[in-house]
């Protein structure tokens, strides 16, 4: 197979695409930059470049491999499908997952085309999930590594997207791929982990979007709407919050409190004990299917963050979206996030969760 | 492999081969005093003079430097420091839109962080500075003009400058003007003297000479500000300890370019006639850029409607052929290039496009594997574009 291995410069990609070359495929590498700098008087040079030293360790892994390495600009596409959409989320009072946004409009969108057209047949990345090929198609499981799994946020891919994806990493451990990259020699074996939002290196997400989308001052209240502070913005709170509700008085039984809603039409943050986090059910738009869909009623697990637990669930899915009825009460679930669906270790498909009960 | 990257970097030729390895092994600081620094200095000082002799100025003209980069950046930052220090109101430095980034950097720099004013001059839709527009533009205020920057011929598209015109046009307002003939020299008759010109780059990797070293050419009188403090080397307008092998590498090379220039312009012109006819056939859409008389005789550049220039670029050295979009940052990220912008085209157009440069070791069968690697190339990229252009509807949000 020809095969296009985006490489982000850090260890798993790397080591992605080297199982790719040693598979036997025709292996051309290239670096996403998604990153725009702020640009140059005469020269736009920063703009595009991504951490230049990204760029430049994925091209010494590629030098390294032996492979063909080119930088693709997609920079203007990301800040237009990914950061403009991460802000725009926010300020409507949902939690967006970039990451995902990011694997459905540019790795597995953008990026696949683009592959496709200039004559690929699949597009390789350092995920860690399992393709499995079953029997009425394509499938998407979770990497047998449970820490590093990542088929949360791969479960926007469908069917096609599958059918010209490439994860050599879902049966390893991340161990066993840092060992891999310093047995190879290549010089990414001990960068460390990213866990940021890319496009937010130092991780103040409340920060950015200050920056991004101004102050707005409004109040901080109780379930009863009793005011218990002010805060600069409700767009930079996320329902399940505790830290940074700048709330002076201790609630009467002197328990922590949460953010339980965020209410962007009056500005408002609501806040109440723990407990009241607990939901038990949720609707779900823009409903996206890992193979054929999934319709009708059915159990199944749902996990609504990217490092949460499953849990099982009773699924009513339609063409325009799902309900999902969970037998166990799952904390904290944000409007924004994405319902993953799963059979065991498979991904069945996701939506966008919209409301919770 | 077929190459046709010789604007990027081109081959050694095998007179100056010959000449840098004889001085690599020899030990000699041309700075030093005895028997062995007596040698190393010979060998400099013939190189010099072999350079001067190629290029019609004086040997007492030449000054080495470590490239073409750094001759630019010594012209630009030395010049405008010196010219300013002697005269507070030169402020102004005027560039061709089209300049190198060597030139156009180091300008830029000199107006963010030194006060300088830059004024960047438009061209035509050939990339030629018309000699008028220079003539305007010094006659706003002649006496704020610290210097002129005009390139002898583009590195990207080819057009050569009228650089005699616009000599004319500086001496006649007395302001220094400054030429990159990085890409000149070798291909086209380059006289320092009768060019008029203050101060001239040249490299010694395009013209068949080693990577790394490179000289700038100074008018006697004209002084430049050093970049480099030290040693006092190059009459202290350039420090360090001088590269002997390099300087015989670059001198015997410039010496065989000069020398052979009109058989082997004639060769090149025969070759990229070739391969200009034979890309307009096989793909009629393509569009020839660049002035289509006064331009470099190895450069071909098209522009390819509906491609992107870094898919053909990918897909070609897939086919192992080895050309160039003709500009791209240290990162790698191909930007619409400034050359052809300021030509007109728009930022389409301007990432569509690519340029196949020849050499010494150019062939008929390079231009032959081109020609039938192009037009497969050239369906499936703009298949891509298609691709990509179609996938660009509208994302409908439900909820």
């Amino acid at each position: 197979m020809r095969v296009l291995a985006a490489m982000s410069g850090g260890v798993d990609s790397a080591v992605a695409a080297a199982r790719a070359v040693e598979a036997g495929h025709d292996v051309v590498g290239v670096h996403l930059a998604l990153a725009e700098v702020s640009g140059h008087s005469v020269r736009d040079r920063g703009k595009g470049c991504c951490t230049p030293d990204d760029a430049r360790d994925a091209g010494r892994v590629a030098d390294v491999l032996g492979i063909p390495f080119y930088v693709w600009d997609l920079a203007a596409q990301f800040r237009a499908e990914v950061v403009d959409d991460f802000v725009a989320e926010y300020a409507a009072g949902r939690t967006p997952n970039p990451c995902l946004r990011c694997n459905e409009s540019i790795k597995f969108a953008a990026v696949l085309d683009r592959a496709l057209g200039l004559g690929f047949d699949a597009v390789c990345t350092g995920h860690y999930a399992r393709l499995v090929d079953g029997p009425s198609g394509r499938e998407l499981h979770r990497a047998v590594d449970p820490d590093k799994d990542q088929s949360y946020v791969l479960g926007v891919l469908d069917a096609d997207q599958l059918a010209h994806s490439l994860f050599p990493l879902g049966d390893s451990v991340k161990s066993e791929v840092r060992a891999e990259a310093a047995a190879r020699g290549l010089i990414v074996a001990a960068k460390p982990d990213s866990h940021d939002i890319c496009f937010i290196p130092d991780g103040d997400t409340a920060g950015f979007l200050r920056s991004r989308l101004g102050e707005r001052p409004g109040e901080v209240v109780d379930t009863s709407g009793a005011v218990l502070g002010s805060h600069s913005g409700a767009y930079g709170f996320t329902v399940g919050q505790r830290k940074g509700l700048r709330i002076g008085t201790p609630a009467p039984d002197g328990r922590p409190r949460y953010v339980l809603d965020v209410s962007v039409v009056d500005n408002r943050v609501t806040v109440g004990p723990a407990e009241a986090l607990d939901v038990l059910g949720l609707s779900g738009d823009h409903p996206r299917w890992c193979g054929a869909p999934t319709l009708g009623s059915f159990e199944c697990l749902v996990q609504v963050r990217a490092h949460g637990d499953p849990v099982p669930a009773d699924v009513t899915a339609i063409d325009s979206g799902l309900q999902i009825a969970l037998r166990e009460p799952v904390r904290g679930v944000a409007p924004g996030q994405a319902a993953v669906l799963y059979a065991g270790t498979r991904v069945l498909g996701s939506a966008t969760i919209t409301a919770t009960v | 492999m077929t190459y046709l990257d010789h604007a990027a970097t081109t081959p050694m030729l095998p007179e100056a081969l010959a000449a840098m390895t004889a001085e690599l092994g020899r030990v000699g600081n041309p700075s030093s005093l005895h028997g062995s620094g007596r040698q190393a200095r010979r060998v400099v000082e013939e190189s010099r003079e072999t350079v001067a002799a190629a290029l019609g100025c004086r040997p007492g003209e030449v000054v080495f430097t470590g490239g073409g980069t750094e001759a630019d950046n010594l012209a630009l930052k030395g010049l405008y420091w010196a010219r300013s220090r002697e005269d507070a109101a030169r402020r102004r430095i005027l560039i061709s839109a089209v300049e190198h980034h060597a030139v156009l950097d180091p300008a830029a720099w000199l107006a963010q962080e030194q006060g300088a004013v830059l004024e960047v001059l438009p061209v035509d839709s050939h990339g030629r500075l018309r000699p008028e527009t220079l003539r305007a533009a010094i006659e706003a205020d002649p006496a704020s003009v610290a210097l002129v920057s005009v390139m002898w011929a583009n590195n990207e598209v080819g057009t050569v400058q009228p650089i005699a015109e616009l000599s004319a046009v500086a001496r006649e307002f007395d302001v220094p003007l400054h030429s990159d003939a990085v890409q000149a020299v070798g291909t086209l008759p380059v006289d320092f003297a009768a060019s008029g010109l203050s101060a001239l780059s040249l490299t010694g990797h395009k013209l068949g000479g080693p990577l790394g070293v490179g000289a700038l050419v100074l008018v006697r009188g004209m002084v430049p500000t050093p970049l480099l403090h030290g040693g006092g080397q190059e009459r202290d307008v350039h420090s360090g300890t001088l590269d002997t092998p390099a300087i015989a590498g670059l001198a015997a090379a410039i010496e065989a370019a000069v020398r052979n220039r009109d058989a082997h312009s004639a060769m090149l012109l025969d070759l990229r006639e070739g391969l200009v006819a034979g890309v307009l056939a096989a793909v009629p859409d393509a569009q020839y850029n660049g002035d289509p008389v006064d331009r470099l005789p190895g450069i071909a550049h098209f522009s390819f409607p509906g491609c992107e220039g870094d898919s053909l670029l990918m897909l070609l050295d897939a086919r192992g052929i080895e050309c160039s979009t003709g500009s791209a940052c240290s990162a790698g990220v191909a930007r619409p290039s400034h050359v052809l912008l300021a030509m007109g085209h728009d930022e389409a157009s301007a990432r569509s496009s690519l340029r196949f440069s020849l050499g010494h070791t150019s062939t008929g069968a390079d231009v032959a594997a081109l020609l039938e690697a192009l037009p497969p190339v050239v369906e499936r990229a703009q298949r891509a574009g298609e691709i990509a252009a179609a996938r660009h509807k509208p994302r409908i949000r439900l909820g």
